[in-house]
């Protein structure tokens, strides 16, 4: 097909022999969408700090900023996977939820109760090739697979506790949920639920930007019939994707039981996908898939969490936190697309 | 002659510091079709935007209409002052019907209500007098794309427009439809509406043109009259230097003789493919040719494994070969490059590099699952340079590039396979005149150095210039060959006849 209009009538530094110069502003301009909500999360945290009369950055309250969005964390990574082949997971709030339960009742059993974690995990891993299988194979809306599964799982892990709440108070493995990893003794430590999110994120980083796999990923998001057409075999990488998402959801439902000790499976990890893809998208990860980071999701799980403790901090009712957080999101990926487009094509 | 309708004078635009026009004059006269050539970034599509409205031209030039200045501003703002111009990509809503379609953003209500009956009515004559087949009432998803071509056409009338632009209107139309199409152009010019013509195909502007104009880097190089009108002084006009030999034929077509690649046995899907066979010799270059919609382009689907068949069987290098899947055929070495290269093709955003490693990332891959980027880059660079693609650097998004640039980055993807069996479908589709030569160069490289070449092509010039022998399918089947001769060239008439069925050769 023709070039468009607007390939055509943009200037063109590709034919310029003033390369150096080209390249820096190209520079520039990739470092700025780097960067991406990066300076909204600085100037956030910037204006509780002093609205807080300095409680914002202070060493504790950074670590319960960072305790906070871990779980978060960990979900919108797994979302990131998804969005970024241009489908969606609305299951993992009920996901977490059922892994939770699954592990908690694992771990009250005698023999196996060490097994618990890998027992959590697993079930969220097995609950998202569900719904990938559905996606690929039967060529399934995701929207509506992961509806479905959203409200299928939900009764699931209400199932598996006989619809009550489950207490371990004796889990092995709790120090993942309360405990923090010692940097410098008696100094610097950082939460065990926040070191777990930021390998997460590490890991995805390195599947995403380093493997063949990753490279998949983003072509069948940018463009699936091409890349069916260049050999990807498309339907595995659906099926990878809800299962990370469903196994992120599973490592979810874990720490939420290693911090709680217990579980509840009508209400825990209640509405979490819309933390989830509301950090996917402050991160400035393209809803049609194709482009995205997963640096970028973590900045958004960040924003999150911190105006929710800022708020609090500040000592805003929490009706109208509900409100401000409302509008900061749609304020923020306002302020994107402006920025992009500002950047971008003319 | 008359007085001009559409005189423009000095008219420049910039982007960002970037001249895309400078100081470009463009006449147009009542009652002519004017043909606007260039390559791709030489600025017609931005010339068309500033006459549309959506641009906004520089100060300094100045555009009259019927010799008054006019100021076109805004999306309507081209409309109101009588240019409607007609895009390649249709701008048509196919969930409405062609009278609402003709309508759209000018309804008419009768107290907040849709007045249908009298919109339809209203759409009639001009339909009639297009020579439409088809009902106001049609949904236009229903409506061939020549069809919608004729509703884009009789919204231009109905807004009373005295410019029609269009813009490569044949691109997505079959030879019957285009022919259609030229005739209906002819009655407008008859009826005194000027017409500016822009197209990448000679043959078109030979049939049409009454004038051409050229522009190159967003300069006015020149007009020709109807009787300057000539090929070479166009080629030589839009490239800025001769173009010596605009189809590279230095291959022997006999060197792999006896040394078939790809085999294809009564191919049929159960629709638009009904027992093709084929044949391709190592270092050949064969054509297919044949009316849009003689199933050309599914044939190369069957043969890839992207759809699936109901018949026929592959020998490659003869062994026989399952193909089920486009991954399987690339790992046997039949690559394919699509027509459609923005939708079924490239990755527009992602960077060449990777679109370019796309097919060998598995290949290059360390501990078969770690990219190897070095060797990526490398083999980028190399692409880029071996084609000469132009673009800033290897990371930029492929969307970013011109069609011909684009089109290489493609190209590039099957190249790193080192096929055996290339199947080009539309290689020069939308591509501008220098890099159609240099395609055709790669063409002639690669046939030299051993690959079986299928080249489904439309622009027949094209086809008797860089094939050896040219097999021609009409409704599904394969309706003859034509063979070159040592005194017979083949011909666009003998292809002809066989695509259209007008003759029968002796089989």
């Amino acid at each position: 097909m023709p070039d468009n209009a607007a390939s055509e009538a943009r200037p063109a530094p590709t034919m310029t022999n003033g390369g150096a110069a080209e390249t820096k502003r190209q520079r520039v301009r990739m470092l700025i969408s780097a960067l991406g909500m990066l300076p909204v999360l600085l100037i956030l945290s910037l204006g509780f700090h002093f609205l807080s009369d300095g409680r914002f950055f202070t060493g504790q309250n950074l670590g319960i900023v960072l305790q906070q969005a871990a779980v978060n964390t960990v979900l919108a990574a797994g979302m990131t996977f998804v969005i970024l082949t241009g489908g969606i997971d609305l299951s993992v709030g009920s996901i977490l939820a059922a892994s939770a339960m699954a592990g908690l009742t694992m771990s009250k059993l005698p023999e196996l109760g060490a097994l618990w974690l890998p027992a959590a995990v697993l079930t969220g891993l097995g609950f998202g090739i569900v719904n990938g299988a559905l996606i690929a194979l039967l060529r399934l809306p995701p929207f509506i697979v992961t509806l479905g599964s959203l409200t299928a799982v939900r009764g699931l892990a209400r199932l598996l506790g006989a619809d009550t709440t489950v207490f371990n108070p004796s889990i092995p493995y709790a120090f993942i949920g309360n405990g923090s990893l010692t940097l410098v003794p008696g100094v610097a430590s950082i939460p065990w639920l926040s070191v777990i999110a930021l390998l997460v994120i590490l890991v995805s980083w390195l599947v995403l930007r380093r493997t063949v796999l990753g490279v998949h990923i983003y072509a069948v998001g940018g463009n699936e019939s091409a890349a069916r057409l260049a050999g990807i075999k498309v339907w595995a990488v659906v099926i990878f994707v809800y299962g990370v998402s469903g196994l992120l959801a599973g490592l979810g439902g874990a720490m939420q039981a290693a911090r709680l000790y217990a579980a509840n499976g009508l209400q825990l990890g209640q509405s979490y996908e819309l933390d989830a893809i509301t950090a996917v998208i402050l991160g400035g990860t393209s809803f049609v898939g194709g482009i995205g980071s997963i640096w970028g999701t973590l900045i958004g799980a960040l924003i999150i969490a911190a105006l929710s403790n800022g708020l609090i901090l500040v000592g805003v009712s929490d009706i109208w936190q509900y409100v401000i957080k409302g509008l900061v999101i749609i304020g923020a990926v306002a302020l994107d697309r402006y920025r992009l487009q500002g950047s971008a094509r003319t | 002659m008359n007085d001009p309708i559409l005189e423009m004078r000095g008219v420049s635009k910039s982007f960002f510091g970037i001249k895309a026009l400078r100081a470009v004059d463009l006449t147009v006269y009542a009652g002519e079709i004017h043909a606007l050539m260039g390559e791709n970034g030489a600025g017609k599509s931005t010339l068309m935007k500033i006459l549309s409205g959506a641009y906004r031209p520089d100060p300094g030039g100045e555009i009259r209409i019927e010799g008054k200045p006019a100021r076109i501003e805004g999306p309507l703002g081209g409309r109101a002052a009588g240019i409607s111009i007609i895009y390649q990509e249709l701008s048509l809503a196919p969930n409405l019907s062609v009278a609402e379609n003709i309508y759209l953003g000018r309804e008419i209500s009768r107290s907040g209500l849709l007045a249908r009956g009298t919109m339809r009515e209203g759409v009639g004559p001009i339909l009639e007098r297009l020579g439409a087949d088809f009902l106001p009432s049609t949904l236009v998803a229903h409506l061939s794309m020549g069809q919608r071509q004729l509703v884009e056409i009789a919204r231009a009338l109905h807004a009373r427009s005295k410019i029609l632009i269009m813009d490569e209107p044949t691109t997505a139309l079959s030879a019957g439809e285009s022919e259609r199409l030229f005739a209906l152009i002819r009655q407008l010019r008859a009826e005194g509406l000027a017409i500016i013509y822009i197209s990448h195909r000679m043959d078109e502007v030979y049939a049409l043109g009454d004038r051409v104009t050229v522009l190159r880097d967003g300069r006015l190089v020149g007009s020709l009259d109807k009787q300057d009108i000539r090929a070479d002084a166009i080629v030589r006009m839009m490239v800025g230097r001769d173009v010596s030999s605009f189809y590279k034929k230095d291959h022997d077509p006999e060197a792999g003789k006896g040394h078939p690649v790809l085999t294809a046995i009564d191919m049929a899907d159960g629709q638009r493919v009904k027992g093709c066979s084929l044949r391709v010799h190592a270092g050949e270059v064969v054509g297919l040719a044949g009316l849009i919609g003689a199933g050309r382009t599914e044939l190369a689907h069957l043969i890839i494994g992207a759809a699936p068949k109901i018949s026929g069987r592959l020998e490659l290098e003869g062994q026989p070969i399952d193909i089920r899947t486009p991954g399987e055929a690339l790992e046997a070495g039949i690559a394919y490059l699509t027509e459609d290269r923005k939708a079924l093709g490239l990755f527009l955003d992602m960077s060449c590099l990777d679109n370019i490693n796309l097919a060998v990332l598995g290949r290059d891959a360390t501990l078969r699952w770690f990219l190897d980027r070095d060797k990526a880059r490398e083999r980028a660079d190399r692409a880029f340079t071996g084609l000469s693609i132009r673009a800033a650097n290897v990371g930029v998004p492929a969307g970013g590039l011109s069609g011909g640039n684009q089109q290489k980055v493609l190209l590039s993807r099957l190249l790193a396979i080192a096929p055996k069996v290339l199947i080009l479908d539309e290689p020069t589709r939308g591509v501008d005149v220098g890099a159609k030569s240099e395609i055709y160069s790669i063409i002639d490289n690669l046939a030299k150095a051993g690959t079986a070449i299928l080249v489904i092509s439309s622009d027949l010039p094209e086809i008797i210039g860089i094939c050896d022998r040219v097999l021609v399918m009409r409704a599904g089947q394969i309706a003859g060959e034509v063979t070159r001769g040592p005194n017979s060239p083949l011909t666009q008439e003998d292809i002809m006849a066989l695509a259209t069925g007008t003759e029968h050769i002796d089989a």
